[in-house]
């Protein structure tokens, strides 16, 4: 208690010389090299807004591919070069898109993207803080990932071409650059950028734990943060955790790669030769990527579920339901993640043994899922919604999260798994209840906070434009690529020639490919409405969607160094006071104590 | 031409600034500010849209189970593989269950506690019953499913393999070769130092097992009807997955492994062909695990034969016993490796 005194009397000295230093920041450290949570969330949304766009270009082309392997398209040799000669996509090539595709929207947007604009905004801002605890740490973080954005594309741009073994890049395939050119230099910039991006993760996760817990302002208990925070603690934890594995696998690649070593190899014999290794195995490997590789799908997950959950109660204007419930299955996914990871690998050659194992702790995920969902029906009981485009993609939300989780209980089943593992039906199930979900929370979270960001509003109509665009190409895209799944036809095929009983499919995939295009069109609407609002956009009121929360006490507008004025505010309940009978308004914010509503009190409230 | 796209893109753009502007102009010109009547219209028109898309949604749902249902892969032809689609169906059941309704009321909520004047939401924080209750049954739910699930996992694992033929499929970039292992029944020991264009699956000529080995040199596989078939799995230089998705099976190829699966076929091509009414009908094995640039190329046709056509058929292919004399490699110690997985 006294440390954090400590630190608030010292921000409050350091705001009554703001006005002094406001005259030294240039536009090197207010825009580029800045310390300042806002200015770094914001450069993280960018980023990840940029890398968004080009990892959904990229599945465009794969998709064009897909669904009219026969055509010949003449813009992809003028935009490809050597890798669509005549307008056909190379086989090669189309291996890389996918690559590159699946690393950039995982890590890139979802990850940094996700946690990395609304952590770095929210936290500060929900806990009272004046920034993060280390503002120099978070601008490293920050310039890591553009580091590593950068090798990543850097890696597209090579002779042969970037890394094109999946985003899971298993050896022997990427271990080998005589087994594929993508194994070549792309993927040694593969591994570099992803050695940098595993630094910004780790960087800015002690940031976001030590904000949470030290530098809660007054009367923030736990019990009172709202669920936002406490997913991105958890996320941060989770990363913290799982991280530095899949940087062990890493760097042990790397040896194997360049030094000789046989970690992963064993036994191989490729372009004429055998080789010296031995005693090394590709399975290893495995664990070690799917260590990480899936509590990595709920550090995408949970910050979507926890902005979801707040902007559901905001907009219901009702508490969120079973608060101590919602924060309980958040820590009862974030555990069970860690101990899921073998169900990407019943039929790799693990132990079947482990099979076992792993479905009874895979399937057991489902329960505090369920327990979200069904907690946030019940808060959708009897309120009194108001839609606006974020909480239109808070409903959407939910919606992929039901189609999406529901379709995992037959991928964790050891022995359901066998026949639809690697198949289109694990693409549409992960697309929806990893990669919709997730877009939809941020995209959600966008709408929500950017007059906390830009101290302007986003335009409504264009907002719900967006969202009907965005939705109906999103079932469209992965709903019936289902049932392509359940045929039997396996993914990252670059056409489905080998066999003439996937030839049905052609029709389905064209169904797909068309409203993959409708839906990448779909987001230059958002583009448009995010950079013009940004700058024209409507002035935001202090507390546009009547929150409880006290990031909508800070001065309105892109916000003051320090966050508030004065001292920070004190707190004084949950967050989630809205429609309290007996209140005046239907919402009570943190900030109002409990002696100025005596009429709304509940008993125990003094 | 490009040059013009670009010029049409950015024309089109400022053009949507302009739009914008104007639009944002006349109504601060015209005093105009939104009305809570404006609100509470487009808030209908939101609600009313999600309904829409419920009842729309999930009428293509149905329509899609029902045109593409038929499509799928056909009854399964092996043993193992019957049970598991009726597991799965058990599994559909319940899921469609849980999607039709958790989707109906997500939507009917959502369209029903619309904001509309003069509402106000139901202070509701809790409910500790509704939470152990909504708690409890999907745990039940859920028991039920692992355990029929780990049921059907430990059938396949366990499947009797007294009488099972040992047959090896290798993989490599980007073929199939199949091995039987003749009249003993074993596969003879092989090392991938041996491999040469002679010697594919480099074969140890020292092993007295390998003599009446015989294996594929076209791209297509043959296996009896009604015999427990054990397969094991080698790669020769990357990963590699054995997929047969007409009996219900898959297993990895992992280079310095083996591994392992079983399966009875139950149905031959010829009656599948008027099962499925399809004259052309085979069935396939898919490579399901990336492995290289012409991965989309990796697959084998599979014919399931009466036992006579096969033994009729294993007669014709290639006897490793005219595989040049190799050196021995068994002091080397690294045959038969100790790591191996069973399915």
């Amino acid at each position: 208690m006294e440390v954090k005194n400590t630190v608030t009397a010292e921000h409050v000295h350091h705001v009554d010389h703001h006005d002094d230093e406001h005259h030294h920041e240039s536009f090197w450290t207010k825009y580029i090299f800045s310390q300042d949570h806002k200015m770094i969330a914001k450069q993280y949304l960018t980023l990840a807004i940029v890398m968004a766009f080009i990892g959904m270009f990229m599945s465009i082309i794969f998709r064009l591919q897909l669904g009219f392997p026969d055509t010949k398209f003449g813009f992809l040799e003028s935009v490809l070069g050597k890798w669509g000669k005549g307008g056909k996509l190379d086989p090669g090539f189309y291996l890389a898109l996918v690559t590159i595709h699946g690393t950039i929207m995982v890590f890139f947007v979802l990850t940094a993207g996700l946690s990395g604009t609304f952590s770095n905004l929210l936290i500060p801002f929900q806990v009272g803080a004046r920034d993060m605890a280390s503002g120099f740490l978070n601008m490293l973080s920050f310039w890591f990932f553009f580091l590593s954005s950068v090798v990543m594309l850097w890696s597209v741009f090579i002779e042969t071409g970037p890394a094109a073994g999946g985003w899971t890049v298993y050896p022997p395939l990427s271990a080998l650059p005589q087994a594929m050119p993508g194994s070549g230099f792309g993927m040694t910039l593969w591994l570099l950028s992803m050695a940098f991006f595993i630094v910004q993760s780790l960087m800015g996760g002690i940031n976001y734990i030590v904000t949470v817990l030290n530098l809660r302002t007054k009367g923030m208990a736990m019990s009172r943060l709202p669920l936002t925070i406490w997913a991105f603690l958890i996320t941060a934890i989770l990363g913290l955790l799982t991280f530095p594995v899949l940087l062990a696998a890493v760097l042990l690649l790397v040896f194997d790669r360049s030094f000789g070593t046989s970690f992963y190899l064993s036994d191989i014999f490729i372009g004429g030769v055998p080789l010296p290794q031995t005693g090394g195995s590709p399975i290893l490997y495995e664990h070690l990527f799917w260590f990480l590789g899936h509590p990595e799908v709920y550090i995408v997950l949970l910050p979507a579920l926890g902005l979801t959950s707040e902007i559901i109660s905001t907009m219901s204007r009702k508490p969120i339901f079973g608060y101590k419930a919602m924060v309980g299955s958040l820590c009862a996914i974030a555990f069970l993640s860690c101990i899921v990871w073998g169900h990407h690998m019943f039929v790799t050659g693990m132990n079947p043994f482990l099979g076992t194992v792993f479905t009874i702790t895979t399937l057991m995920v489902a329960i505090p899922s369920a327990v979200k969902v069904f907690n946030y029906l019940a808060t959708l009981w009897r309120a009194n919604i108001q839609f606006s485009p974020a909480m239109c993609f808070a409903i959407g939300l939910v919606s992929l999260f039901i189609s999406g989780g529901l379709t995992g209980i037959i991928l964790g089943d050891s022995a359901l798994d066998i026949n639809v593992h690697d198949t289109y039906f694990v693409v549409a199930h992960f697309h929806v209840v990893m990669g919709a979900v997730a877009t939809f929370g941020m995209l959600a979270g966008v709408y929500h906070w950017f007059p906390r960001m830009f101290g302007r509003m986003m335009n409504k109509t264009l907002g719900y434009v967006h969202f009907w665009f965005t939705i109906i190409s999103v079932y469209g895209v992965f709903f019936p690529m289902h049932f392509v799944g359940l045929a039997g036809v396996p993914r990252r095929y670059y056409a489905n020639s080998a066999y003439e009983g996937f030839d049905y499919f052609l029709s389905v995939n064209q169904l797909i490919t068309v409203f993959a295009i409708i839906g990448g069109i779909a987001q230059f609407i958002f583009l448009f409405n995010f950079i013009y609002s940004a700058f024209k956009g409507k002035k935001a009121t202090q507390n546009p969607w009547n929150s409880t929360t006290i990031e909508w006490t800070s001065p309105v507008g892109p916000g003051i160094h320090g966050n508030w004025a004065g001292p920070t505010p004190t707190v004084y309940r949950w967050p989630y006071d809205y429609s309290k009978p007996g209140a005046e308004k239907d919402f009570i914010p943190q900030t109002v104590p409990f002696s100025e509503t005596k009429s709304s009190n509940l008993p125990g409230e003094e | 031409m490009t040059i013009l796209i670009l010029l049409a893109v950015v024309l089109g753009v400022m053009v949507l600034v302009r739009l914008m502007n104007i639009v944002q102009l006349s109504t601060q010109v015209s005093g105009y500010e939104e009305t809570e009547d404006d609100q509470i219209r487009e808030n209908n028109w939101a609600a009313l849209g999600l309904m829409v898309f419920m009842i729309v949604g999930l009428g293509l749902t149905v329509l899609m189970i029902y045109v593409y249902g038929s499509h799928l892969l056909p009854v399964s032809a092996s043993e193992h593989g019957v049970s598991l689609d009726k597991l799965l169906n058990v599994n559909w059941f319940i899921i469609g269950f849980v999607f039709f309704a958790t989707q109906i009321v997500l939507f009917y909520f959502a369209h029903k506690y619309r904001h509309t004047k003069g509402k106000k939401a139901y202070f509701y924080p809790m409910n500790h019953k509704l939470e152990i209750i909504w708690t409890v049954i999907p745990t039940i739910v859920l028991s039920i499913l692992i355990i029929t699930g780990l049921r059907e996992w430990h059938k396949i694992l366990m499947a009797d393999k007294k009488d099972a033929i040992n047959v090896q499929v290798y993989g490599y970039q980007f073929a199939w070769i199949t091995r039987y292992s003749g009249n003993d029944n074993v596969l003879g020991k092989s090392n991938y130092k041996l491999i040469t264009d002679d010697n594919p699956l480099g074969l140890d000529t020292s092993d007295p097992a390998m003599k009446d080995d015989v294996y594929t040199t076209g791209n297509e596989m043959h296996i009896p009807l009604g015999k427990e078939i054990n397969f094991q799995f080698n790669a020769r230089d990357v990963i590699h997955s054995a997929y047969f998705p007409h009996f219900r099976a898959q297993m990895n190829l992992v280079p310095g492994m083996n591994t392992f699966f079983s399966f009875k076929p139950t149905i031959t091509t010829e009656e599948m062909r008027k099962i499925t009414k399809n004259e052309k009908f085979d069935y396939i094995l898919l490579c399901n695990k990336i492995c290289g640039v012409a991965h989309y190329t990796m697959a084998m046709k599979v014919v399931v034969d009466t036992p006579e056509d096969f033994k009729k058929w294993v007669r014709k292919q290639k006897k490793a016993k005219e595989i040049p004399t190799t050196p021995s490699m068994a002091e080397e110690g690294n045959i038969n490796k100790d790591v191996t997985a069973t399915l």
